[in-house]
């Protein structure tokens, strides 16, 4: 599976180095080595999830009680999200590291991938969220740094979306 | 059985918890006895109260968290019970007051009106304490003995579809979360 683990590794070293000590899951294809490599570190607590939305209220837990956290979860789970994200983390200003995988994009050959990624951005800037597109390995460390550095200020969700080109090989 | 009288037979147990409660009745209620700093109130994302208090669980193995949530919320989240199930935190306790009803909107009735059982559902999720009282005094010793017990434990509690005239509080919803946080950060220094 050409699931590119060196820039899985690159993404999960830098939430690390972010002090992220807790990631919430769904698991999805391009995500698979994060999730292993959230689940072998004895250092980060990994819940996997039955659906997304409940990451929100397991971040907002979190950041009550000091952890930095992150939800890691493919582009239809953040759709499946949004209540969650509006009528609690924009609510109650809760900081949000959201590591969207971008399905249905350009080079997309899943058909079922293909309407969420229609409406991803739309729905991004809609619920004024800030987001940046991740497509080179290069730029990793320092975007998640700095967009958890921007939810942590803002008090707000933040979205890092990871596309294609980063995330898979061939 | 009302849910103030279950509420304020347990208000006393509450000092040393975190406590997470969903929106409506059940924030207006807990509030009416008496806030404290220890107390959220999520106001809306309904069926997230659970989810709120598996992360405080996961993150705070010390201190013991209480979630009061409701029949309508949980059944907005049913994937909530497998996932605290899967974690299993030995300091969250989990109440559902089960009133069958969507009070705050009207009283329409909800699936548990009509035979849907949550503590079953709890259970077979793989929670591993899960049972169902239906008399304050029930109410409050498996509250006492779920707290005695460290273990994950989801109790369901009958009650009446009747709640307070109002449900705005004079706390603004920020203001409670940024106390609750600071709460817990003082927690942390003592």
């Amino acid at each position: 599976m050409p699931v590119s683990l060196a820039s899985s590794k690159a993404i999960f070293d830098a939430l690390k180095q972010c002090d992220v000590r807790l990631l919430s899951a769904l698991p999805e294809t391009w995500l698979v080595h994060l999730i292993r490599m959230a689940d072998d570190d004895p250092e980060t607590i990994l819940v996997r999830l039955a659906k997304e939305e409940e990451g929100v209220g397991i971040s907002a837990g979190a950041h009550f009680a000091g952890v930095k956290s992150a939800m890691l979860m493919q582009n239809h789970g953040f759709l499946a999200a949004i209540n969650g994200i509006v009528s609690f983390a924009h609510l109650y200003k809760i900081p949000l590291l959201m590591l969207i995988s971008y399905r249905g994009s350009f080079g997309e050959r899943d058909p079922w991938q293909t309407q969420g990624g229609n409406v991803t951005e739309a729905l991004l800037r809609a619920m004024s969220i800030p987001y940046s597109i991740l497509d080179r390995i290069e730029n990793v460390e320092k975007r998640i740094r700095q967009a958890q550095t921007l939810a942590d200020s803002s008090m707000q969700p933040v979205a890092l979306l990871l596309t294609r080109d980063l995330m898979w090989e061939e | 059985m009302l849910r103030l009288d279950c509420l304020r037979a347990v208000y006393s147990d509450l000092g040393n918890c975190l406590v997470v409660t969903i929106m409506g009745a059940t924030a207006a209620e807990l509030h009416s006895l008496g806030h404290r700093p220890n107390f959220f109130y999520l106001q809306h994302a309904m069926g997230l109260a659970s989810s709120t208090g598996l992360g405080l669980a996961l993150c705070l193995s010390d201190e013991q968290i209480i979630v009061f949530d409701g029949d309508g919320s949980l059944l907005m989240n049913l994937g909530s019970l497998s996932t605290m199930a899967r974690y299993r935190p030995k300091n969250l306790v989990h109440v559902v007051f089960d009133n069958e009803s969507l009070l705050s909107v009207g009283g329409f009735p909800t699936a548990t009106s009509t035979g849907t059982d949550l503590e079953g559902i709890a259970r077979a999720a793989g929670i591993p304490s899960a049972l169902t009282v239906r008399t304050v005094e029930d109410f409050s010793s498996a509250v006492k003995n779920a707290l005695d017990r460290k273990q994950l434990t989801t109790i369901v509690a009958k009650v009446e579809p009747t709640g307070p005239a109002g449900y705005v509080t004079d706390l603004s919803l920020v203001e409670n979360r940024f106390q609750f946080r600071r709460y817990i950060q003082s927690l942390k220094r003592s």
